[in-house]
């Protein structure tokens, strides 16, 4: 489904990703983990086009995304969540949601000024769609809250209903965990998984290997930029190369 | 009763008029502003719609509706073809740049014979009524309330917050800063035909660097969290001189020193919608 072929990028003379290939199948969670500063969160950014590579491609099935704006990669169907939360803090939950839906609503500007019957046909299942996502996070009673009111954990969770919105054939989730209590965490476990049943594919970072171990159906280690393994959660628990990269770790 | 209505009229209505576009003004701001663009470049729009519509009566005899829309064409087209390179440009930079811009506008009045040179264009007939600026204020004020409900708003929104989330959110932000950059040259091009033709002239002065930062102090005074509160602080700045005529050689000063104490005091403008829930939520505990 995602094939990632040959990535490299440089910082400078800092080389930050290096010639790193795997694929995701479809309809799997697949981890991708490594220690702080492996390019995890780089790689994303090469994926969504925020970032250009200096060389390699990134494919979604047929489709070549390397050099789509990251707008047109989001349209290919590319969803992600960000690691420093980036949710609209001033607009509402449902709000926030429905800027993810933005591409999927189909009326124009004429049919706003003009209040024709497409643009409230639109806005409705819209709305009723935002419930929807919402409701898969457990977030439905705060609809129409502002987000910046959220706690941390929330708006981590927003940011998954809002990347849901944009319909992705694969979801990217950089660190979901990252500040959440353990209680939060198992919740949250529960939830990606039910939106993994749901049909989607997801490629996913995370530091917490319980998390990891637990979710993932395959796993590709980054260290220093360098894919140093690729496989099932069995292989990868006893890798060596990986036990080292993680030293004093509990993998 | 109607005397003195009619006293008020004849003393006071350019300044109605005034009002009323600078409202539209206000207006061409904060569509720049909801989208995270600092731009200055309103008043040199207002001031190409002018000298557009202006010459449109003057040469062409053209009838009013058709110089008013000439007046917002040309600096739509003139917003579309300057905001591709400039709007690559964020924040201070923006600004710079828009007023740059100002200054080659108006240095171009200046100099082209058919803009009269300095001495601007005289004799332009009035035409503009009082209903024309309260129905296009209402068209305009009817289209931004159905604007905030649609996705095109929030698109705007979701950009000024965060413009990396925006093209994640698969939005081309591009294009939407170009379109909230041309619609508000087009707004403000209309107000700069409107306002020719009761003002009876135009010329390089009335639309180079003053304009253009009044406008600005008008939507911050006002306040940027909605439309209404520029179109707000718009009126005061304008009304707030008649008000303090009595004041004399302080009338300035004082102008200045309100609107220092608002912004150190009221730093999201006059018009807070969260600084009146709070009070109202005061008012009834
Ligand atoms: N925009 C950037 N400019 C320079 N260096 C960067 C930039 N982004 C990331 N880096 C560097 O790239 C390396 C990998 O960062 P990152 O991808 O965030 O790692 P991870 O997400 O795996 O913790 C780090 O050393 C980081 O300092
Ligand atoms: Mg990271």
């Amino acid at each position: 489904m995602l094939r990632i072929n040959g990535l490299t990028k440089q910082f400078g003379g800092l080389r930050v990703l290096d010639e790193v290939s795997f694929q995701v199948p479809e309809g799997i969670i697949y981890g991708l983990i490594g220690p702080n500063g492996a390019g995890k969160t780089t790689l994303f950014n090469l994926i969504t086009g925020i970032l250009k590579s200096n060389t390699g491609t990134v494919h979604l099935g047929d489709e070549l995304l390397t050099g789509l704006p990251p707008h047109r990669v989001t349209q290919a169907g590319i969803g992600r969540t960000f690691q420093n939360i980036r949710i609209f803090r001033e607009m509402t939950l449902l709000e926030n949601v429905m800027v993810g839906m933005h591409d999927h609503l189909r009326y124009g500007l004429a049919g706003t000024l003009l209040a024709l019957p497409s643009h409230r046909r639109e806005e409705k299942r819209g709305r009723e769609r935002a419930r929807e996502l919402l409701s898969w996070l457990s977030l439905d009673t705060k609809a129409t809250i502002e987000a910046g009111s959220l706690s941390y954990g929330e708006q981590r969770k927003l940011e998954l209903a809002r990347a849901l919105a944009t319909e992705p054939k694969v979801l990217l989730i950089d660190e979901p965990a990252a500040g959440m209590n353990p209680a939060e965490t198992e919740e949250l476990m529960g939830e990606i998984t039910c939106i993994s049943r749901r049909g989607y594919t997801i490629l996913l970072i995370e530091h917490d290997m319980r998390l990891v171990m637990g979710l993932c159906q395959r796993i590709a280690v980054l260290n220093f930029g360098v894919l140093i393994a690729e496989g099932a959660p069995a292989e990868i628990r006893c890798n060596p190369e990986v036990v080292e990269a993680y030293l004093g770790k509990d993998v | 009763m109607t005397d003195d209505l009619q006293v008020f009229w004849a003393t006071y209505n350019t300044l109605v008029y005034t009002v009323g576009v600078h409202a539209m003004l206000a207006l061409s701001i904060y569509l720049t502003l909801s989208c995270g663009l600092l731009s200055l470049g309103n008043a040199a729009f207002m001031g190409i719609g002018a000298y557009t519509a202006a010459l449109a009566t003057l040469r062409l005899g053209l009838p009013f509706g058709e110089a008013l829309a000439l007046g917002g064409l040309l600096p739509g087209l003139v917003a579309l073809v300057i905001g591709i390179p400039t709007l690559r440009l964020s924040g201070v930079y923006l600004a710079m740049a828009t007023l740059g811009f100002g200054e080659v506008v108006r240095v171009v009045f200046l100099n082209l014979e058919i803009t009269g040179g300095s001495m601007g264009l005289n004799g332009i007939p009035m035409k503009t009524q009082l209903w024309h600026i309260v129905a296009i204020l209402v068209v305009l004020v009817y289209g931004f309330v159905r604007l905030r409900r649609s996705k095109i708003g929030r698109a705007f929104e979701a950009i000024k917050e965060d413009e990396t989330a925006a093209k994640a959110m698969g939005i081309n932000t591009t294009s939407y800063k170009l379109l909230a950059f041309v619609l508000g040259a087009i707004i403000a091009g209309v107000a700069g035909g409107l306002n020719a033709h009761f003002t009876f002239f135009v010329s390089p002065r009335e639309y180079g660097f003053d304009p253009a930062v009044d406008i600005l102090t008008g939507a911050i005074f006002g306040g940027t969290g909605s439309f209404v509160g520029p179109m707000v602080g718009s009126a005061i700045l304008a009304i707030l001189p008649e008000l303090l005529r009595f004041l004399k050689a302080f009338r300035l000063a004082v102008n200045g020193l309100i609107l220092i104490l608002v912004v150190i005091y009221l730093p999201n403008g006059i018009w807070d919608r969260k600084l009146f829930a709070r009070l109202r939520r005061k008012g009834s505990a």
